[in-house]
């Protein structure tokens, strides 16, 4: 066991803790929305665009260097994070959002034809699924969906007869960011390789929660964002498997993506900077490498280990009080809880937690047709990571259990 | 209890959302407006019967959502019941003042209704309390048949 973990210490990183809202110190239980930033990854911003801001990849010039060293430097230590062959398999984009999109676009859009599945499941962020609803439209390809058991996980008894000759990828979450539920991911990569189907990660919800290797786990892309893990906005990844990247078509058209141009036509260069057209978001990789030392500094066990203790904590405070109703796994799972309560719409709730300092979200968390299979308008969702304390959780009990009598 | 939230959620207006008025069908209505918060998912399916002279003869509403666009909506039938198209309307737009901005002209016309006001502190709620009205509005406009609005355009 490493020593042990000073998490007060680590929490003074965050001094965004320390606000208030509407009057009352401020608890934020929205981690899963956006998670707050280290001075570690503020400096690096400041420092990259006071010391060494230039353009990458074409300036023949001293700052030119640096910026592009910088750069390449964050894919290099996004590779490393998430166990990738080399940093060529790491594309920058904006987020999960763009990641997936750029599958759809480019992956789909070459390979797909009319008549192929893709397998999703029924509890996708709209991310997941609106980008495949899109390339669908285009290509003639279908959509099939793994159902949703009542207690919130995938129906994996169904998935090899789902998985049939027609399936080209199946797309699934790692944690769903409503119900908290871990799919085991490396399991489902492997019955999805033996049935000749790519798998595409979406690790919006884990890249910054626990340890994560996309060879030890065997899918074929992940896709996750910077601001879940301490990073910046705007900076995100896709890990692609190299050999299915380098058939990839680009998707966006631009400058940095090129070899050579001519008026009627252009070749392109080899991944991954055939898919980043455009000057990139350089300061943003850099803060998300940053974003990433910060986490490693502490450790994504250490990390796991705290937020599940800390999220089964919750789900002990909340299920104490009269007629409130967990969603998702009894088990283990990811640092999220969801809950509804008869009587108290998730949005009345939700301003009633703001009132009281508290930051929980409530709606349908881009999972509209998850919600719908739970025959729910929505629900109430608090969400945690490192920072957050038991005391907290605590106090977050104690409203909620006034917000029920409230609306009792 | 903070004041905001005393004032937004009071017991009035609790009481309308636990037990909304002019709540049910309306089998022989004139017009039908379906309406809905998509970023919320509250929704409500207002029904109008007009009267000959054009008077509000009746109005029922059927809907989920929150307490805010609940109560709203179960206040606003009990408001407009027997007038005539003429005082909806300056109702509506007198709502309308009020939860955006509070007016400190009293308007007497909306009686109860202005229980309401305590939303203009919460801008995120503007259209909870909204979602009736807009429903109304659409009912005005049209002299018969069914309708949708929703308080967000999409695009």
């Amino acid at each position: 066991m490493p020593a042990k973990t000073d998490w007060a210490r680590i929490r003074d990183d965050f001094p965004i803790l320390q606000e208030c809202a509407h009057g009352q110190p401020l608890i934020y239980f929205d981690n899963a929305a956006t998670t707050q930033k280290p001075p570690a990854v503020l400096d690096a911003l400041r420092r990259y665009y006071e010391h060494d801001n230039a353009n990458v990849h074409r300036g023949l010039h001293e700052l030119s260097t640096r910026a592009t060293e910088a750069y390449e430097g964050a894919r290099e230590r996004v590779a490393e994070y998430v166990g990738a062959a080399s940093a060529s398999e790491i594309v920058f984009t904006r987020g999960t959002t763009e990641s997936i999109n750029l599958v759809a676009q480019s992956w789909g859009g070459g390979f797909l034809h009319r008549g192929d599945v893709i397998l999703l499941t029924e509890m996708e962020h709209h991310s997941n699924l609106v980008p495949w609803q899109l390339i669908a439209a285009r290509t003639g390809a279908r959509l099939r969906f793994v159902p949703v058991n009542d207690d919130g996980t995938l129906a994996l008894d169904q998935l090899d007869a789902l998985l049939t000759g027609e399936v080209k990828l199946f797309a699934f979450t790692h944690v769903s960011n409503s119900l908290g539920t871990i799919n085991p991911a490396r399991e489902l990569c492997a019955r999805a390789r033996a049935a000749g189907v790519l798998t595409l990660l979406d690790a919006a919800q884990s890249a910054g929660h626990m340890p994560l290797d996309v060879r030890q786990i065997g899918c074929d892309f992940l896709a996750f964002s910077g601001h879940k893990m301490c990073g910046p906005t705007g900076i995100g990844a896709l890990y692609a498997r190299s050999e299915i990247l380098e058939q990839m078509p680009p998707w966006h058209g631009g400058g940095e993506m090129i070899t050579s141009v001519t008026l009627e036509q252009s070749s392109y260069k080899k991944p991954p900077h055939r898919f980043e057209a455009g000057t990139p978001n350089i300061a943003g990789a850099i803060g998300l490498a940053a974003a990433i030392e910060y986490i490693e500094g502490i450790g994504r066990e250490a990390i796991f280990q705290h937020d599940s203790q800390l999220t089964s904590y919750a789900m002990q405070c909340l299920a104490d009080i009269p007629g409130m109703r967990l969603l998702g796994p009894a088990g283990e799972r990811g640092a999220i809880v969801g809950f509804v309560r008869e009587n108290a719409h998730p949005h009345d709730l939700t301003t009633f937690a703001d009132q009281h300092g508290l930051a929980l979200r409530g709606g349908h968390h881009c999972n509209q047709p998850l919600m719908r299979r739970f025959g729910l308008p929505g629900s109430t969702r608090a969400s945690f990571y490192f920072y957050n304390t038991r005391e907290e959780v605590e106090r977050m009990a104690d409203i909620l259990r006034k917000a029920a009598r409230f609306f009792a | 209890m903070n004041p905001e939230l005393e004032e937004l959620y009071q017991e009035v207006i609790l009481d309308h959302s636990r037990r909304p008025r002019n709540f049910g069908e309306l089998t022989d209505a004139t017009v039908r407006v379906h309406g809905d918060n998509p970023a919320c998912g509250d929704e409500i399916d207002l029904a109008v019967k007009f009267a000959d002279d054009g008077a509000f003869e009746q109005i029922k509403f059927t809907g989920q959502g929150c307490a805010i666009s609940q109560a709203s909506a179960s206040m606003m039938t009990q408001k407009v019941k027997g007038k005539t198209r003429d005082d909806a309307a300056s109702m509506l737009r007198a709502f309308h003042d009020l939860v955006t901005q509070g007016g400190d002209d009293e308007p007497t016309m909306l009686g109860d209704v202005q229980l309401l006001r305590g939303v203009r502190k919460f801008p995120q709620r503007v259209k909870c309390a909204m979602l009736a009205w807009r429903a109304l509005e659409q009912a005005l406009e049209q002299q018969n048949g069914e309708a949708t609005v929703s308080t967000e355009v999409e695009t």
